[in-house]
Parts: C-alpha cells; structure tokens; sequence
C-alpha cells in the first residue's frame, strides 16, 4: 500500500512524513500549477486558517486516534480521498472534496468553507479526524490502487495508527491475499510509479466509450494534461493482463482527476448537483461561489455530466457503508460554521454503526456486501406472432452514488439479458471470473407464450423466468467485479440499449455452446493437462458430481411440484364435490357443515397451491439456477485450461526455436541467428507473460470458486429458512382453519 | 339401538360394539381375518378367524330369511367388495379407500359391517349371525352365487322399475333424494380418495428428495464445504419431516373421512337396494291388483289371496322400510359427524406436531447461520 503511495508520489517525495509538510508542499505546488485557474483564491488567507489546525493535528500523538474509536471509520472514509494527495496536484483539489481532508491542503472556495469551520471550532474532534486522515492518507493511496481491501486495509491502519506513520506499507501489502500481489512484486518500482497513471489512461479508453463520457466534455482538456504527464503508460504490467482487476483502481484515479476538472470549473459543482452538499456548500460562503462561478460560467452546461460521471465514478470504487459515511462526513463539514461543533457531534453519533458495519465486513472479507437491489418485474408480451417478445421492467434500488439515482426502472426484452451475458463473459470469462449465466432461451415455453392465450403453463413459465432473471441479475450486481462493469451499469440505468447483437445468433448459442462442449471434450481428451494443482483437480471432479447431483434433484424437486399442483387441483374438486353434497344434504347441520367443508378445502387449495410455487420458486428454481451456474464454473475451469494450453504451446514453440538457434549455430549462420535469437527473447517474453496469465487466471478462478461455493452455501441456507418460514406459516394457516372447521363439525348432531 | 338389542336379542352371546377383526393373515391369494369379540356373560372372548366367503356367506343368509316379516325393508349394512392380494387397478378403484395401506382401513370396514349386523334389531336375531361370531368351524365354505345373480338381474330389472312412481310420497321423496345423495357421496369419495393418493404421492417425493439430498453431502475437512453438507443433511431432515406429516395428513384422510365417506356411500347404495326392493313389492302390488281386476272370477280368489299377500308383504316392508331409513338418517348423520370431528382432531394435532417441528428445524437454519 504506502509503498506505492511512497512511490507515486514524485512530486512529493515527503509525503510519507508529515502532514504539514505535505500541506505546505501542496499549497505551493498548487499555486504553482493551477495559478491561473484558481487565482485569487488558492491565495486566500483562509488556507492559512488551514494549516494552522493541521500542523496541530499532527503534531499530536497517534494515541488521540485511539482515544476514540469511533473516529477510525471516519477516517477509513474519507482517506480514499486524501489518499490522492500525494499522486499530483490534481488529486490535491480531490481533497476539496471530501472536506476534511482539504482542510489540509486547500486552497479553493470549499476548502474556504471547511477552513471557517475548523477555524471557529478548533475542536478536539475535528482535529483528531483530521490527524487521522492524515495518517490514512497513505494507506489509502494504495487501496485506491487495489480497491476491494482497501476497507480493511484502511482499518487495519487506523487501529494501528504508529505503523502507519512509519511505514504503512507494511501490514498493508502484507494483507492483500491477492493475485495483484503478485503484479505488485513483479512490476518494476518505476512501473508501479505509474500504475495510478496507467490505470487512468485504462480507464479513459474503457469510460469514455460509455454514454457518460460520450457528450463533448469540457473536461478534454484536462485529461490530455494528465495522460501527458503521466506520460507513457506502463501498459507491459498493467495493460491486458491487468484487465477487470485494473478497473478497480480505475475509477479513483478518474474520480481524482475529474474532481479536479471539478474544482477547475468550480461552479458547475453547485449547479449540477442542486440537492447537494456542495451546494449547501456554496450557500453558505456565496461570495466564494460566486467568484467561482463567474470563473467558469461558460463551463459548467457542458460538464455537467462529466461531473456526474466523476461522481459516479468515484464511488464506484467504494462499498456501500463507506459511501455513506463519506455522504455523512462530507455533509457535516458542509454545514455552516456556527452549527460546527453540532456537526462534529453528529458526526461522533453515525459512527458507531458504522464502526459496525465495518467489523461486520471485516467478518465476511470479500463478500462485498452492496447495497443494491435489482428486481425484474411486469413481464409484457410486446408486439404479435412469431415476432413477439417479452419486455421486463428492470428496477433498481441502490444506496451506491455510482448510479445517478436511487432508485430507477428500465425496460428490457429478453434477448437484452442474453446480450448483457455475452458481453460480460467475453469480457470476463477467459480472467477465470464466474459469470452468472441467465435464463436460457426456451423455444418451446416462448413459442407457448407466444402463440398460447393466457393459460396457466405459459404464466408459469413466464413467472420462472423472470424469476431466473432477477437473480441472474442479482447474481451479476453481487459479484463485485461485475458490478464495475460499464455494461452493467449501462443495462441497469440507460434508458434505449442498442439492440442486443442479432437474437439469431443468440438463439443459437445453446448450438454454439453445444459446439464448444463437443471441442472442448475432444480437447479434453487430447490434452492430457498434467495437473500441477490438486487442488483444481478435485474441484473440477466435485463440480461435476455436484452437477449430477444437482440434476438428480432438480428432477424430484419438480416431480415433487408436480405433486403439489395435483394436490391442489384434487383439493379443489373434492371442494366443489363437498360442496355439492352439502347442499344435496337434508340435515341443515349436516348440510352446514359440508358447506362449510368445501369452503376450507378450497382454502386448502389456496394452500397448497401457495406451497407448489413454494417449492418451485425455492427449490426448483434454485437448483436449476446452480446447475448453470456450475456449468459457468466448468467455463472458467475451461478458460484457465486454455491459459495453460496457451502456455504449454508457447513453451514448446520456444523449445523449438532454440532448437533452431542450435541448428543455426551448427550451421554457422551468423545472420540468421541473430533473428532466431529476436525470435527466442520474444517467445520467452512471451512464456513468461503466459505463465503469469495462467497463475493469475488459476488465482481468479480458485477464488471464485471459492466465493461461489460459500455464496452457494448462503444462498441455500437463506432459501431453506424462507422455505421453512413458508411451510411453517401455511401450516399455522392450516391450524387456523382446522381450529375454526372443528365447532362446525361438532354442532351437527 | 344397541338397547333394544339387549332386551330382544338373547340370541347373540356377544357385545356387538366388541367386535373387532384385529389382524388378516395372508395365505396365499386368501385372506384370512381374525375376529374377536367379547361374550356377554363373564369375561372370555371369542376368536374366530373367517374368510370373505364367510362373510358373503353371512350376507347371503341376512337377505334369505324368508320368515321375517318386512325383511325386504331392511337397510342390510353393506358388506365391502371383495379384497384382492395381487390387486388390479379395478379393483382398487373399486375398493377406493379400503384399497389403500396394509389392510387395516378394509378390516375398519369389515368390522364396521359386522357391529351394523349384531346391533341390527333384526338381523341380529338371525343364528347365521352367532354362528359366525362364535362357532370355532367355518360356517359354509360353499361358494354362494345367487347373491351375484340376485345383483346382476337386479340391474336389468332397476332400468325398468327404478323410475317407478311410488305410490308414498315418502318414498319417492326418499327415493329422489337418495338418487342425489348417493351420487354425490360417491363423487365426493372418489374425489377424497384422489387427495390422498396425491398426497401419499407428495410423501413419497419428499421422501426421494430427501435421500437424494443425503447423497449431495461431500466428504471433507474444508469448512465451507462442511457447512453446505450440514444444510444438505438438514435439509434432508426437513423433508423427511414434511413426509411423515404428508403421510399422517393420508393416514388421517383415509382413516376418518374417508373410511366415512366411503361406508356413506356404501350404506347410501344398500338404501337405494332396499328402495328398490320395495319398489318391486310395490309393483309386484300392482301387478296383483291389476290382475284381481282382470281375473275371471273362478280364478279370483286365488288373486284376491296373492293381492292380499302381496299387500301383506309390502305394508311390512313398507313399515320396516320407514323405520330403517329414519334409523339410518340418524345413524349416518352421527357416522358423519364421527368422521368430520375426528377428522378435524386429527388434522389438527398433525398440523400442531408438524408446525412444532417445523418451527424446531427452522430455528436449527437460523442458529446455523
């Protein structure tokens, strides 16, 4: 972690050692670099008000954070922000941002507003979370770089805060259990220098292929400063190989750098986010605003979206509980100056919670928790015929600032689904990732649904599968590295999607993939892959029994429904049979009685009926969403067997051109041999990046296994204890109508 | 009923409410049912052991006494078909409830039949009867075929005088009504009889799925897969618990309404049989009057004598008639009631035990988690 921090930072070789210092340097860096933007007020005296808190914090011992403990989440939180600091200038103005932090750096007009702040409070509080942000600072640099432990790491740091000082770099790399250790080590110091900036050039290429970032930006600008002086991005070690582990880093980076347009254009900040803080912000220091905004008044229309887009961006990187104690600490500092201390202790109260809930995602380390809820809903048959097809309203609901808003609704047709699955497999099967796969098409129940009226089989299958869609979506939104994706995010909010790649093809790719089995058994069968692991050759071989077993049930579990809707249907003609009896009956008790008879069997039917979807929704639909999801895990056993074959082949082509060199020696060819020596340091270039690409691919898919299996234990457990809920509850109904039939039947006589 | 046994029957030596057939022995293709009873003086019992030939026997010689007045009126408790040990499908679907489990719901009804008979005000009085109960010898092995033949000519003859106008508005009301009735207690069995089959059928899935789950446990010391094989078996525990309750939810089924059902509906077609029956004399009557009319009159003394008999006959069967079909609503309005209160009971105490249960293994899940 800090050591990247040490090493990003050129600019800054200091900043691993005071705060102050950094402050300072940064102050004056500032002035320097963005002179002309900021003008007046990177020369305001309220910086000075700044550093004058800050050295005092500093200053004081790491025991103050200790002291008290609801402050290490605030500083987890709003590290990340700080922790751009030391990278460049840009980052600096990142600071503005998350409020406290700047007070240590800033020079711009929110910086004026937190400046007053601290200035007329000069509270113990404040100041410890500031020295503690400080302390972060470094720790968070590198967790911007690898994200998803950033939180722990960011803890881990702030429990331990005297390290920290030091040398944070220490616990911190030491935590990550990480393939990116793996690229960390290996990369030349240089290299991971720049690894923030090559990261950002990644992202730029990635974004702005993306809605977002299509709209002419005023933003342009600023980028090419940064791609310039980051200047050749290190793509050997981070380029391709990187892939979705890159992205993780990624989207700080941009935030860091679009903040920084931000701060550039000032005023937009307040016009474009109207319920924001920052707007709040502005409110109360208009002057400041005001100046800021007459700067750039030109800008902000533009920009607008790229703001958004840097918003969304920058939480992109944050799980949820820290969004929304970042949302808390940036609201405090953006209160005015009077109600300060009041912030402060409102600031002291959210902590506890969230001090919770960082232990509690401590407990389930990578099982990021996000705070997103995707259902699919209001299922359309949409047009005539064989052209029919069925749209689904896709709503989510989210806490994540990635999205623009909290909550939203798109409409999807099916084949859309099928796209989005494509699209991400590409993308990141042949990484060893675990892609949920959706629903397949079913020609059969969608000829039904198309041709068929309303009849039960087609309402049925219509209900299943959108089902299967909503967790499939679920699925894909839970994975944390899915989550990240562009497309994901594109096929969650974007109002039109372009027509997903022609319905034909997909179709068909239940052909394709039946193709790509019959290859990969040939493949299977002529390769005889000597398992170096033994770990995956056991894996493979329980996936495969799992499956089997999977299946096995699957089948009971659906001749079981089958069961279950014969029982309801029985119940409700024995209802109607009662019912005719009853009133066939000449003793009125008795007659009153079998009426009453008939009317708690159909109840019953109620019941039962209830109790076949029961089992169909939770046990019927699970297994066969695993039995899916098992063949996605054979996929990415399958990729990771290709980055070995892949491997294995550039290694006997490498033999064989220095076999070549041998026989050129021989030959004495001295002309030649020097292109058969090219040859040989690019094939073993080539290995050795093959052979990475398959450890890594082998730590992917190891991990995912690993998540899958235990998500497969979690998700069974919650869905058997819904079950039982369920049955429990239909039989509490049913005591319910027994209870209320028995008098009934007593007072025949 | 049972009162009235006591003071006119000293004939039958044997409680009637005692009777009970407490096993069947398998030999072969014949069943053979042991049958215990308590004597009425002192405490011995009687044990017998009888075939269904016995008891057809038994049937054959309730319908034939000829020397009983009315006997034609009597509504004769309904002897259930016969059992089969290899049962075909038509069979069973003859049997209906009685076809299902391990006999036991067949000998209820057997020993349902043979408490009608010995409390039977009439029937009881027959030797047949403590013959059966009591005589360690098989009473008559011989095969008897005039009861098939008697139902078979019964069915031409029902075409042509079921629709008979009864001369007793009574009668023809009873009639109709015991048309409907008994139509819809055979839906409504027939009916019943499918939600246990389906749910006997549930059971068994559960209890597939159940022991399929116990395969999915995977050896191993790694603690994830530990926990996935703890929610296998679990779960595997849960379903064995949603059988047993599917199949005590059958057994109640069968064992209280559906055995209910199924001796309405018998009891309901031995009305109608005996209806029927009078509807003959009824027409036998006719027939007589007529032929008085008709006769010429050196033959109408002997017509005026078989009017007069015919007249005899039917007024008894006609009084006997009366009383058994008030006798009978009352007991199958109390049969009913049995069935329905006891069904309900039992039910309930299911749902109660299988909610506990329930309640246990979800609380299991949730300390699992």
């Amino acid at each position: 972690m800090a050591t990247s921090s040490e090493r990003s930072p050129p600019p800054f070789p200091d900043s691993e050692d005071q705060d102050v210092l950094d402050a300072e340097e940064v102050r004056g860096r500032d002035s320097d670099e963005d002179e002309d933007l900021f003008g007046s007020t990177s020369t305001s005296p309220v910086t000075e008000m700044d550093t004058t808190p800050t050295s005092d914090v500093s200053m004081k011992p790491p025991s103050d954070i200790m002291n008290d403990p609801l402050i290490e989440p605030m500083s987890s939180q709003t590290g990340n922000k700080p922790a751009s600091e030391p990278s460049d200038d840009f980052f600096d103005l990142t600071n503005n941002v998350s409020v406290v932090a700047a007070a240590a750096t800033k020079s711009d007009d929110f910086v004026d507003i937190l400046g007053s702040e601290t200035g007329a409070q000069r509270g113990e509080v404040v100041k410890a979370d500031v020295t503690v942000e400080a302390t972060i600072d470094r720790s968070e640099v590198t967790a911007g770089v690898i994200d998803p432990l950033s939180q722990q790491e960011a803890k881990q740091t702030s429990t331990a805060p005297v390290i920290d000082l030091s040398g944070d770099s220490q616990p911190v790399t030491s935590k990550i259990a990480d393939p990116l250790v793996d690229l960390f080590s290996d990369a030349p110091p240089a290299a991971e220098a720049k690894k923030p900036s090559s990261a950002n050039v990644d992202l730029f290429d990635d974004e702005e292929g993306s809605d977002i970032f299509a709209e002419p930006l005023q933003t342009k600008p600023a980028k090419q400063p940064q791609k310039s002086l980051f200047g050749e991005p290190d793509e050997d070690v981070f380029g391709e190989p990187l892939g979705a582990i890159s992205k993780k880093p990624v989207p700080k980076e941009l935030k860091e750098k679009s903040v920084t347009t931000k701060v550039t254009a000032g005023g937009p900040l307040q016009d474009s986010k109207p319920a924001d803080i920052f707007s709040q912000a502005a409110a109360s220091t208009p002057s400041v605003t005001s100046t800021v905004n007459s700067k750039t008044n030109g800008v902000h229309s533009e920009e607008d979206g790229d703001i958004f887009a840097a918003e969304a961006t920058v939480e992109l990187s944050l799980d949820s509980p820290r969004n929304e104690r970042k949302k808390e600490a940036t609201a405090k500092p953006s209160a005015p100056a009077p109600t300060s201390l009041t912030a402060a202790a409102s600031l002291a109260k959210p902590q506890p919670p969230a001090l919770e809930e960082l232990e509690e995602e401590e407990e389930e380390e990578e099982e990021d928790k996000f705070d997103i809820f995707v259902s699919v809903k209001d299922p359309e048959k949409i047009g005539d015929g064989m052209n029919a097809y069925m749209a689904y309203k896709v709503s989510t609901q989210t806490t994540l600032p990635m999205f623009r808003n909290k909550t939203f609704t798109v409409r999807r047709r099916f084949s859309d689904f099928l796209g989005l699955y494509e699209k991400l497999s590409e993308k990141h099967g042949p990484n060893g990732f675990i892609v949920p796969p959706p629903p397949e098409k079913s020609l059969l129940g969608m000829t039904k649904v198309k041709v068929g009226k309303e009849d039960s089989s087609s309402t049925d299958f219509v209900e299943r599968r959108r089902g299967a869609l909503e967790r499939y979506l679920q699925r894909v939104v839970n994975h944390p590295s899915l989550l990240q994706d562009p497309d994901v995010r594109e096929f969650l909010e974007r109002e039109e999607l372009p027509r997903a790649v022609s319905t034909q093809a997909l179709s068909g790719a239940g052909f394709l993939k039946m193709i790509n089995k019959a290859t990969d058994a040939v493949s299977k069968m002529t390769i005889k892959m000597n398992e170096s692991d033994v770990w995956f050759e056991e894996k493979l071989q329980e996936v495969e029994s799992a499956d089997q077993q999977f299946r096995k049930l699957h089948a009971l579990v659906e001749s079981l429904v089958v069961h279950r809707k014969e029982l309801s249907l029985n119940t409700a003609s024995f209802a109607k049979s009662a019912a005719m009896l009853g009133s066939a009956e000449d003793n009125t008790a008795l007659s009153r009685a079998l009426s009453q008879l008939a009317e708690v069997e159909d109840k019953m039917e109620q019941l039962h009926q209830e109790q076949a979807a029961s089992d169909t929704f939770t046990f019927a639909e699970m297994i066969a969403d695993y039995i899916r999801l098992l063949g996605a895990v054979r996929g990415s056993f399958d990729h990771r067997m290709k980055a070995w074959q892949r491997w294995q082949d550039a290694q006997s082509m490498l033999q064989k051109k220095r076999e070549t060199e041998a026989k050129l020696l021989w030959a004495n060819k001295p002309d030649k041999l020097q292109l058969a020596k090219e040859e040989i340091a690019e094939w073993e270039a080539k290995v050795t990046q093959y052979e990475r690409d398959f450890e890594r691919v082998s730590a992917t898919v190891r991990k995912e296994v690993i998540r899958f299996e235990r998500e497969k234990t979690k998700n069974c457990k919650r869905q058997v204890i819904t079950y039982l809920e369920c049955l429990l509850q239909s039989q509490q109904q049913l005591i319910k109508y027994w209870e209320a039939f028995l008098p009934e039947a007593k007072a025949i006589a | 009923m049972m009162e009235e046994v006591k003071e006119t029957a000293s004939v039958l030596s044997v409680h009637d409410d005692s009777i009970k057939v407490t096993e069947v022995l398998k030999d072969g293709d014949t069943l053979t049912f042991i049958i215990v009873s308590q004597k009425l003086s002192g405490t011995g019992e009687y044990h017998v052991d009888r075939t269904y030939e016995d008891f057809e026997w038994l049937q054959q010689h309730l319908f034939s006494q000829g020397d009983v007045p009315g006997i034609q009126g009597v509504i004769f408790p309904p002897l259930p078909a016969k059992p089969q040990v290899n049962a075909s499908p038509r069979s069973i679907k003859q049997l209906g409830f009685l076809a299902l489990g391990e006999c036991q719901p067949y000998c209820k009804a057997l020993e349902t039949f043979l408490q009608q008979v010995a409390a039977h005000s009439i029937l009881s009085k027959n030797k047949a009867v403590e013959v059966f109960l009591t005589s360690s010898d098989p009473p008559g092995r011989q095969k008897v075929k005039k009861n098939i033949f008697n139902r078979l000519s019964q069915a031409v003859e029902e075409m042509r005088k079921e629709g008979h106008k009864d001369v007793d508005e009574f009668f023809q009301n009873e009639r109709d009504h015991n048309l409907v009735l008994t139509g819809c207690t055979k839906t409504a069995a027939e009916k019943f009889l499918d939600v246990v089959a389906t749910e006997q059928k549930i059971a068994v899935a559960c209890g597939h799925f159940s022991t399929a789950l116990h395969l999915c446990v995977e050896p191993g010391e790694d603690p994830d897969k530990q926990a996935f094989s703890r929610v296998c078996v679990k779960l595997s525990e849960v379903f064995e618990s949603i059988k047993k309750n599917m199949t005590s939810v059958a057994e109640n089924n069968v064992n209280t309404l559906g055995l209910g059902l199924d001796l309405e509906s018998r009891y309901q077609e031995a009305e109608r049989e005996m209806l029927f029956r009078r509807t003959c004399k009824l027409v036998e009557l006719e027939n007589a009057r007529r032929n008085v009319e008709k006769a010429k009159p050196v033959k109408k003394a002997a017509m005026e004598e078989v009017k007069k008999a015919a007249e005899t006959e039917f007024e008894h069967t006609s009084g006997v008639a009366k009383q058994e079909i008030a006798r009978f609503q009352g007991a199958r309005v109390e049969m009913l009631q049995q069935a329905l209160v006891g069904w309900c009971e039992k039910q309930l105490l299911t749902a109660k035990e299988s909610a506990d249960q329930f309640n246990q293994h979800l609380e299991v899940f949730r300390g699992m988690a």
